[in-house]
């Protein structure tokens, strides 16, 4: 999930948003859709290094009026 | 030349079975295999080594080496000691150029061997460049494996199947069977694959042989190779029983016709009845290989030598050939005239699997393999893959000097110490540049043995090395079996029947079949202009959103504005990312002040769909959206009498006044619920008619029969070049935005916010690097879709569309060029068949430019 800015970014916020994604080795909340099936948007917060999934959700009225925020990604192992 | 009837045989001597190898017929009993029958019918060279074009014989006997791979019925690479015998099945040698006993190419061997070194094809033949193709082609016929025939189609049909089982149990020999039966008691729903045609009587689980597992994927998924059937498995324990692989000892003449595995003899002897040989010389490392000699004295084989490596380890071993026929082997001076060499190392666990799924994969410097250890959980080993082999000792890496570590690739002793010289001194580096372990048998033969020449060479010990990345296939598959099924689901719309009577030209446009045309396009697309033409448009993705909040919604997606648009009218959109990249185009019709029925393109539709939930998933505005797509059907009715056979179909006021440009009415054709809007793609008058499927083929007769011509794709594209109106994807790319692509007017940067708007601003703020324009020939040439704009010599941009005009009379065209060439008139050249020629800018449309018969 990556926060689309409000306002009128710059030039490089609208870069990051639009470009750049962390690349996160933890738990990171994603958008999911079943595409073959009821066509639901949800959300899951999923494990990169391990695949597992840890928690799915519809997203909130008051979330989406917020605008998601992305979890705080875990300090990546080095 | 067959032994008396063995217990455990596998054939059915009662039945006959008879196929050919080249040419010649070869009698079979049914259960024996192609190489089993061979060998009885006394062929002893099956092959010619990849590089060197070797002679090579049975070796494994378990389709683990490359030795009997043949071509049969025009599939290479078929391991014929696996591959059960068939009536009628045509078998061919392989690799070579004349015939398995005189093959011309053997020459590389015996010229060739001493000046070709590992890497000498990488080195030598890269200069001059412009000999290369030269020399590939002589390299692809050298070296290599069998042939595809490319011409001969698709003749088999392949399935894949899903399986769920509580335990599913590879390898089905003593510790897979013992599992199995104890999970079956248990009550578990079972699942046993065995890589071998074996018989199994009475289990009570479900056993697929010949099957292989493919390799361990995410989530404990388990593809399975069962011939014909790809079975995607998905256990809750996965059961590896895969045993273990004996591996080859390294000497001089190690490769020899004659040079078996034990356990490769042991199976021609106790599962075909065939005696392996006359004389046999047995050097082994364990007592399972060891046990053979038993088997050879049944068979009346007689044995000259046994050597227990783990009593007495040779340090010179080499064997003599004829011919590339064994006919001799000395072991540390000891000369012993023989045909048959058993010969094997300690035995390898077949770990892959295990390793592909997880688990850790050590050394074990007391017995001298590499074993698998912390399984994940679910993923159990049994039996010897686990590692219980009994009693070993470490093999030596080299019995003397030379000798192949590798038959797949034709690797040797020298080629590895090569490889360390020049600097591949890791073990991934090294077997990327010898091709070591990355033949057919996958490392099965020559992993462990490559290690053992590699620590020896480094003076360092196998743990140190450690293993080389197991990745899938394990077993070699089929692609035909991973393509699965030829069938290629089409969508067909509800009049497509229609078009196939008419004899129209049918393509792939996306997951539709579509008509291109109906034989004669221009034609096509003149009647469009002076009469009146139909075509079928079902394909547009159509979309309903409804709800209080539907006009905020569009605000928010769409550039241009939807607040203004009052109920009745439609309004042309084009979807922008926040990119602000062109993503899809198509026209929003307001119903009334809570109803929308959006269309998108026909490829765009899936993915508009998508991209409206998701926004919609973010925002939570109150409306639904419907998707209507295959629900509808839609045809453009065109041309400037349209609306006089329209007048006659409807009671609805179709006139220049009651349904005007750009208006959308509902009302009822020829007694059909219709949406009428009267937009214009191709540029004359025109109605869309979106109407309910069922009554697809009715309105289209009718249309036909009031008068109105079919027109297909190709007519259609001609016409909006007329009008200069572009095809996202075929105009624009993923680097277009609105403002480039020549439609500024429909960004309206003033709005609050919409998807896509701050990257247009910015883009208006840098300025355009390209803009699409039209154009049109000087003469007749019509270039080529993604033909070179040139201006001054210089490369400066590119055809998008272009097409031959009947109506303007010229070659016509759209193209990206530098913002300074798009002005009226500016002249630059397009490559088109290798000449230069002129192009003028054309801003306006080619055809009815102020649109006056679109809004008459």
């Amino acid at each position: 999930v990556t926060r689309r800015p409000r306002g009128a970014p710059s030039l490089r916020e609208l870069t990051d948003y639009v470009y750049f994604r962390r690349n996160v080795a933890g738990v990171q909340r994603e958008w999911w859709q079943h595409r073959f099936g009821c066509e639901l948007w949800f959300l899951a917060d999923r494990d990169t290094r391990t695949n597992e999934v840890l928690r799915v959700e519809l997203p909130q009225a008051n979330e989406a009026k917020a605008q998601p925020e992305p979890i705080a990604p875990e300090a990546p192992d080095v | 030349m067959r032994l008396p009837p063995q217990p455990e045989e596998l054939l059915d001597r009662s039945r006959e079975v008879v196929f050919s190898f080249r040419g010649e017929p070869v009698r079979a009993f049914a259960g024996d295999t192609v190489g089993s029958a061979l060998f009885a019918s006394g062929q002893r060279v099956f092959s010619r080594s990849f590089k060197y074009h070797r002679r090579r014989g049975l070796l494994c006997c378990s389709g683990a080496c490359p030795n009997c791979m043949l071509t049969v019925d025009g599939s290479p690479n078929v391991r014929a000691c696996i591959e059960p015998v068939r009536d009628g099945a045509v078998v061919e040698p392989q690799n070579v150029v004349g015939s398995l006993e005189r093959d011309l190419l053997s020459v590389v061997d015996k010229v060739g061997r001493p000046f070709t070194p590992v890497g000498f094809y990488y080195r030598t033949m890269i200069r001059p460049r412009r000999l290369w193709p030269l020399y590939e082609r002589f390299l692809r016929n050298v070296a290599g494996l069998g042939r595809v025939d490319k011409h001969r189609g698709r003749t088999t049909r392949y399935d894949a199947e899903h399986r769920r089982v509580d335990v599913l149990v590879i390898g089905g020999g003593r510790s897979g069977l013992a599992a199995a039966r104890a999970a079956a008691e248990h009550g578990d729903r079972v699942l046993l694959v065995d890589e071998n045609a074996r018989r199994f009587d009475g289990e009570p689980f479900e056993i697929v042989a010949p099957g292989r597992a493919l390799g361990v994927y995410e989530g404990g998924l388990v593809p399975v190779d069962a011939g014909r059937l790809l079975l995607r498995v998905r256990a809750g324990r996965i059961v590896v029983a895969t045993g273990a692989v004996e591996q080859p000892l390294v000497f001089p003449g190690n490769d020899l016709v004659g040079v078996m595995l034990p356990d490769g003899a042991r199976r021609l002897i106790r599962d075909f009845a065939l005696k392996p040989g006359e004389r046999a010389v047995v050097l082994a490392a364990d007592d399972r290989a060891l046990g053979v000699v038993d088997d050879l004295e049944r068979a009346g084989v007689e044995v000259v030598a046994r050597v227990d490596l783990r009593e007495r380890d040779p340090a010179e071993v080499s064997a003599e050939g004829r011919r590339g026929r064994l006919h001799a082997v000395s072991i540390d001076g000891a000369r012993h005239d023989c045909d048959l060499l058993l010969a094997a190392g300690a035995p390898q666990p077949a770990y892959s699997l295990l390793a592909q799924a997880g688990a850790r994969i050590s050394y074990d410097a007391a017995r001298g393999v590499f074993v698998p250890s912390e399984l994940p959980p679910g993923v159990e080993a049994v039996g010897r893959v686990a590692g219980d082999l009994g009693r070993l000792h470490p093999t030596r890496a080299c019995h003397g000097k030379g000798g192949f570590v590798c038959i797949c690739e034709d690797v040797a002793v020298k080629d590895l110490k090569r490889a360390i010289a020049e600097g591949f001194d890791s073990i991934e580096l090294a077997k990327r540049y010898t091709t070591v372990t990355m033949g057919p048998c996958q490392g099965r033969l020559c992993h462990l043995p490559s290690i053992r020449v590699f620590a020896r060479e480094q003076g360092t010990d196998e743990a140190a090395i450690g293993t080389t990345t197991a990745r899938p296939p394990w077993s070699p598959v089929k692609l035909g079996l991973l393509a699965g099924r030829t069938h290629e689901p089409a969508r067909l719309t509800a009049i497509h029947h229609r078009h196939v009577e008419a004899g129209a030209d049918v393509i792939w446009t996306g997951a539709w079949r579509r008509p291109h045309s109906y034989g004669d396009a221009p034609a096509e697309a003149g009647r469009v202009h002076d009469a009146v033409g139909v075509i079928d448009v079902s394909t547009l993705g159509k979309l309903l959103v409804v709800g209080p909040d539907a006009v905020a919604f569009l605000e928010r997606l769409y550039p241009n504005r939807y607040g203004d648009l009052r109920p009745g009218r439609v309004r042309y959109g084009v979807l922008s990312t926040d990119a602000g990249r062109i993503m899809d185009d198509g026209t929003v019709a307001r119903l009334d002040e809570e109803r929308f029925y959006v269309t998108t393109t026909s490829t765009g539709a899936d993915s508009v769909l998508g991209w409206f939930e998701w926004w919609n998933a973010v925002w939570q505005l109150d409306l639904e959206i419907v998707n209507l797509t295959g629900a509808l059907a839609a045809v453009n009715l065109a041309g400037p009498r349209a609306r006089e056979l329209l007048t006659g179909l409807t009671r609805t006021d179709v006139s220049a006044e009651g349904l005007r440009y750009l208006d959308a009415q509902e009302g009822w054709v020829a007694g059909v619920p219709c949406l009428m809007l009267r937009i214009g793609f191709v540029g004359e008058l025109g109605y869309e008619l979106h109407f309910p499927s069922p009554y697809g083929e009715y309105l289209w007769d009718l249309l036909l029969e009031w008068g109105a011509t079919p027109f297909g794709l190709e007519a259609q594209r001609i016409l909006r070049l007329e009008k200069q109106h572009i095809i996202v994807g075929q105009d624009t790319d993923s680097e277009s935005n609105v403002l480039d692509a020549n439609m500024a007017w429909i960004a309206k940067l003033d709005k609050d916010d919409f998807v896509g708007k701050w990257a247009l601003e910015h883009a208006q703020e840098r300025g355009p690097r390209e803009l699409l324009v039209g154009f049109e020939m000087a003469n007749g040439a019509v270039p080529p879709e993604g033909g070179q704009v040139v201006r001054a010599g210089r490369p400066s941009g590119r055809v998008t569309s272009a097409r031959w005009s009947e109506q303007v009379g010229r070659a016509i065209g759209l193209a990206w060029v530098p913002p300074d060439l798009a002005e009226e008139d500016a002249a630059f050249e397009i490559r088109v068949d290798g000449r230069l020629e002129q192009a003028r800018v054309r801003l306006r449309p080619f055809f009815d430019p102020s649109g006056e018969r679109l809004k008459a």
